[in-house]
């Protein structure tokens, strides 16, 4: 932890200068929960951290006609406190309401989890199965969106160049918001890294499933959807024989690894059960 | 290593110190301000020990630099008993219940407490509970807590 730098701008003109003139590398920080530890480890000494926390107007949860868009600054506790995200996109609002504690999320932020890719990252698998969009900018106002299921390169690996940071997310509203289910699975009930995350939405005609949206953390490289596992409920009825042959087969989709939380061998397996559980959920409108 | 000069006002009074960029605002309070009720629990953000109050949130202050709080308004546990040194509601209902052992967590705890009673005026079980999940306790097996905490709620 030696000769670090730091810089907060105020505006995304003055966080453009103090990058632009940076003899040294950036790295850029909003809420610092996982910063701050990989600071502390040793990770960043010679870098100059740039402080995005001061970027007010990337703090916001906005309604149009047809998406929601959220900045990339908003923290997980005022997403976890949304009226909107709460009765239009109820998936995301109940990750939010599971990624840490009350204290972590009243920093973490929405940018910053889907910057540092954690395989497990909280709002992954709610965000792809929204089929969100990722808005960034570099230097000099060049903008890009990336569809969040081509923005994770690897395990706290993504498509982000070095002077590049997230502006906003945004995604199209749900046409039935209720027919979702997010469950995280851990090793204790907060303050927790998932050994399995998994979020499921839904478009139905009755009993019948038009479109299934699977997605999954902690159990690959990157958060993933589970496309293939999508298609068997394309234009077919959500019965139970449909269930049990997508929960054997999605063990099949995943490539999860041992590591000090769980083994590969316990995840397939919890994947298939909890799949089970999000898809019935999600069918019967979602939480109570 | 470059020291800047940050300002912040911690318990109604401004401070001036001389900071390392990588100074902990939990370090510089303890360390340089006296201030140890905030306390240095795991260093990672997962015990709250070190819980204060930024701008009216309480936040871990082992996971906060100094220099990003800069012109902040800080409160620590010692800001929340008044000025002629009677306790806050909070902190008698926790001695009265017995919800101090080692008082280790005792800082976050309350500072968690009045945050949650601040915005509901009766919380049921589950939302103290939830709200306090970040505070972890060795001693009490936090029944003593949740009861303090209760006692504190304004009748429905």
């Amino acid at each position: 932890m030696n000769e670090m730098e730091y810089a907060r701008p105020k505006s995304l003109k003055e966080m453009d200068r103090i990058v632009g003139a940076a003899k040294r590398p950036v790295k850029f920080i909003a809420g610092g929960t996982n910063v701050i530890p990989d600071i502390r480890a040793g990770a960043l000494s010679s870098k100059l951290l740039v402080d995005l926390s001061g970027l007010k107007e990337l703090n916001f949860v906005k309604e149009e006609k047809n998406e929601i868009a959220i900045g990339a600054l908003t923290t997980i506790s005022n997403i976890a406190a949304s009226r909107v995200i709460r009765e239009k996109a109820p998936l995301l609002f109940y990750a939010a309401g599971q990624l840490g504690s009350p204290l972590t999320r009243n920093r973490a932020t929405i940018g910053g989890n889907l910057a540092y890719a954690s395989p497990a990252a909280d709002t992954a698998p709610p965000l792809l199965a929204l089929e969100a969009v990722v808005h960034t900018r570099r230097r000099l106002g060049r903008e890009r969106k990336i569809p969040i299921d081509r923005f994770f390169l690897g395990p706290n690996k993504t498509r982000l160049a070095k002077d590049e940071i997230i502006t906003k997310i945004t995604f199209s509203k749900p046409k039935d918001p209720s027919k979702g289910s997010y469950l995280k699975l851990g090793l204790r009930n907060a303050m927790t890294i998932s050994v399995l995350s998994i979020a499921v939405l839904l478009e139905t005609n009755g009993n019948v499933c038009r479109k299934a949206r699977i997605a999954l953390g902690a159990v690959a490289p990157t958060p993933m959807r589970a496309y293939r596992i999508e298609k068997k409920f394309a234009g077919r009825a959500i019965d139970r024989k449909n269930i049990e042959e997508s929960s054997l087969l999605i063990a099949e989709e995943i490539s999860p690894i041992s590591d000090i939380r769980a083994s590969a061998e316990y995840r397939k397996r919890v994947t298939s059960v909890l799949f089970q559980r999000a898809i019935q959920e999600a069918s019967r409108g979602g939480k109570p | 290593m470059k020291k800047t000069e940050v300002s912040f006002t911690v318990n109604g009074e401004t401070h001036k110190v001389n900071v390392e960029t990588n100074a902990l605002l939990l370090n510089v309070l303890r360390d340089d301000l006296g201030l140890t009720g905030p306390k240095y629990g795991c260093g990672t953000g997962q015990c709250g020990g070190c819980t204060v109050l930024v701008n009216g949130e309480p936040v871990l202050s082992c996971l906060t630099l100094a220099v990003a709080v800069d012109r902040a308004d800080i409160v620590t546990i010692e800001g929340l008993s008044k000025p002629d040194g009677s306790l806050d509601l909070i902190q008698e209902a926790f001695l009265d219940h017995g919800a101090i052992q080692c008082g280790f967590c005792t800082p976050g705890m309350v500072i968690l407490a009045k945050d949650l009673l601040k915005r509901k005026a009766h919380p049921s079980e589950t939302e103290i509970r939830e709200h306090i999940v970040g505070n972890i306790c060795r001693c009490t097996g936090y029944v003593s807590i949740v009861k303090a905490i209760k006692s504190c709620r304004k009748k429905p």
